[in-house]
């Protein structure tokens, strides 16, 4: 596969830095992929614009930040006009759409869902938003296994929350799926 | 057997390369963005015996990180732009009595608190000038995640070897980003201890050049008893005003680097041979670069990079020999031309040379190298 670009992007405290450690671990340790993960945030602990980049590819990574987005994950509206002026014609968005209600235009692929609420009512905690993210941006871009991305969770968790990360993981992986075909 | 491998940030790779030295001793005060690396080890060091000592500001963690060296371990502080400047009063202290240990500094934007969070490589002069007076200074340059490991690990077999304080400097890039590290297995990596004292006790002096530009060291508590001072000093460490002395050992403190600096300095050389268009770049800007040779190469201009992997003492002979060679420089650097400088010092007029220079916070994107490689006449 040649060089894939995808940033995780919305608030300060929402598990995005996470959420792409553990997509760069699934696609480095469990893959077998060149990958690098980077992120940028402001000073503040809570909320602020925040963003994660993962760059995969079959070669060494050299520059570790995103030239030309591949995929974005934008969880907020901030998050979202601040941070897609680079997303490819044939690259995809990804929302929350009850928080992202103004899309940027372009070519791409854009595919919404309630990612946070998600989260909330159907896994059970609002914490694992991060990971339903994950699962539907594995599903959408193919970029590891969904069992490679899983394993990736799973090592990455606390063992009284792992079945909640598995059902998170699971949720956003379906949910993508189905928002992506209709 | 098959390696260990993990997947970790440049600061945490840090921290296991100063493990890997045998560093038993960290004083540091943390600050944004080098944070993790005490984090690390302020778990790690108990577990083998050693100490971890959070002080009250980063001047305290200097005085803290020197007695620990002079106790006989391995000691290594990590900081970020402001500490940098409060620790530069004992990092004097550190090259005038000759003292081993590793400066690791993260590099924010600066002056001052300047941007905690955003990357920059404007800590290269700091590193070498910010003390004051005559003296020689070490530095390198991580550029990836295994890099900053074995980079600590050489770290401390220069200050131990040169007796001396040593600089690592990461950019905020570096430190931040996480890549799979393969961890060396023990012995794989050199790791060199400083000379002991071969005489009795009450025979050894310090400063003792008959033993050479570097002389050896005791350990406090091990039974040699000397004095140390900041005031120029004797071979027994009692300070001193005669001349001769003076001159001698400031010259010696500078020469004991200088002369080696074929072994200190280490370079990249990437895609030179037929290079028309030299890019020297250094820390998370060369892999911008070297993103940006490829592209560029692929449309057919002839151009190379030189990447900096020791910034003190400065590749001069390297930089000299290609000034010859080459058109022009291409110098991206997150500042405002510090490494520039260096280089018209070092090419004299004798090929052209265009910075590229970024303090907003962003890094040098390979586009903007590569818009930068065309310019050249």
């Amino acid at each position: 596969m040649a060089r894939y670009e995808l940033r995780f992007s919305g608030a300060g405290g929402q598990g995005l830095i996470t959420a792409g450690i553990i997509l760069a671990e699934a696609a480095s340790i469990h893959e077998g992929k060149q990958a690098v993960q980077s992120q940028s945030y402001g000073p503040e602990a809570r909320g602020g614009a925040s963003k994660s980049e993962v760059i995969i590819d079959d070669v060494p990574v050299d520059y570790p930040k995103v030239t030309k987005c591949d995929a974005l994950l934008a969880l907020t509206q901030e998050a979202c006009d601040k941070y897609s002026d680079d997303l490819k014609d044939d690259g995809i968005l990804l929302y929350d759409n009850d928080l992202v209600t103004k899309l940027p235009a372009g070519n791409f692929k854009k595919v919404g869902f309630n990612i946070i609420n998600t989260a909330k009512n159907e896994v059970g905690r609002e914490i694992v938003a991060n990971i339903v993210a994950l699962g539907a941006m594995i599903a959408l871009t193919g970029v590891v296994s969904r069992e490679n991305g899983e394993k990736a969770v799973l090592s990455r968790v606390p063992e009284a929350f792992l079945e909640l990360n598995k059902k998170a993981y699971a949720a956003g992986f379906e949910k993508a799926k189905a928002a992506a075909a209709a | 057997m098959s390696k260990k491998v993990g997947f970790l940030q440049g600061n945490e790779a840090a921290a296991h390369g100063a493990l890997y030295a045998g560093c038993k001793f960290f004083a540091g005060y943390p600050i944004t963005p080098s944070t993790e690396v005490s984090e690390v080890l302020s778990i790690e060091l108990p577990k083998i015996g050693g100490k971890f000592i959070q002080m009250e500001d980063e001047i305290g963690a200097m005085a803290a990180l020197l007695g620990g060296a002079l106790a006989g371990q391995k000691a290594l502080t990590s900081t970020s732009g402001p500490g940098l400047s409060l620790k530069q009063e004992l990092i004097g202290y550190g090259c005038i009595a000759e003292i081993p240990c590793v400066v690791y500094n993260v590099m924010r934007g600066g002056p001052s608190t300047g941007m905690p969070t955003g990357p920059s490589q404007s800590d290269v002069m700091c590193a070498k000038w910010g003390t004051h007076g005559d003296h020689a200074t070490i530095a390198l340059m991580p550029a990836s995640v295994q890099e900053t490991f074995e980079m600590i690990v050489r770290a401390f077999n220069l200050a131990e070897k040169y007796r001396m304080p040593v600089h690592v400097l990461p950019d905020e890039i570096v430190a931040h980003m996480r890549e799979r590290i393969v961890f060396p297995e023990p012995g794989e990596l050199e790791v060199i201890d400083r000379t002991t004292p071969s005489v009795p006790p009450a025979e050894y002096k310090p400063y003792d050049t008959k033993f050479g530009d570097v002389p050896p060291l005791a350990a406090f508590g091990s039974g040699y008893k000397f004095h140390v001072t900041g005031l120029n000093k004797l071979p027994d460490g009692f300070p001193t005003t005669k001349a001769e002395y003076v001159q001698a050992e400031e010259e010696r403190q500078v020469r004991k680097v200088m002369a080696n600096v074929d072994e200190i300095v280490e370079f990249e050389e990437f895609m030179l041979d037929d290079a028309e268009v030299c890019v020297v770049a250094y820390g998370s800007t060369s892999r911008s670069a070297r993103y940006a040779v490829n592209a560029a190469r692929e449309q057919g201009i002839k151009v190379g990079m030189f990447r900096i992997k020791t910034f003190w003492p400065f590749p001069d002979k390297q930089i000299k020999a290609l000034a010859q060679k080459v058109k022009g420089f291409i110098v991206p650097e997150m500042n405002l031309g510090m490494c520039s400088l260096e280089i018209e010092r070092c090419a004299q007029g004798k090929a052209q040379i265009l910075g590229i220079n970024r303090v907003d916070g962003e890094p040098i994107n390979p586009e903007q190298i590569i818009e930068k490689i065309k310019e050249v006449k």
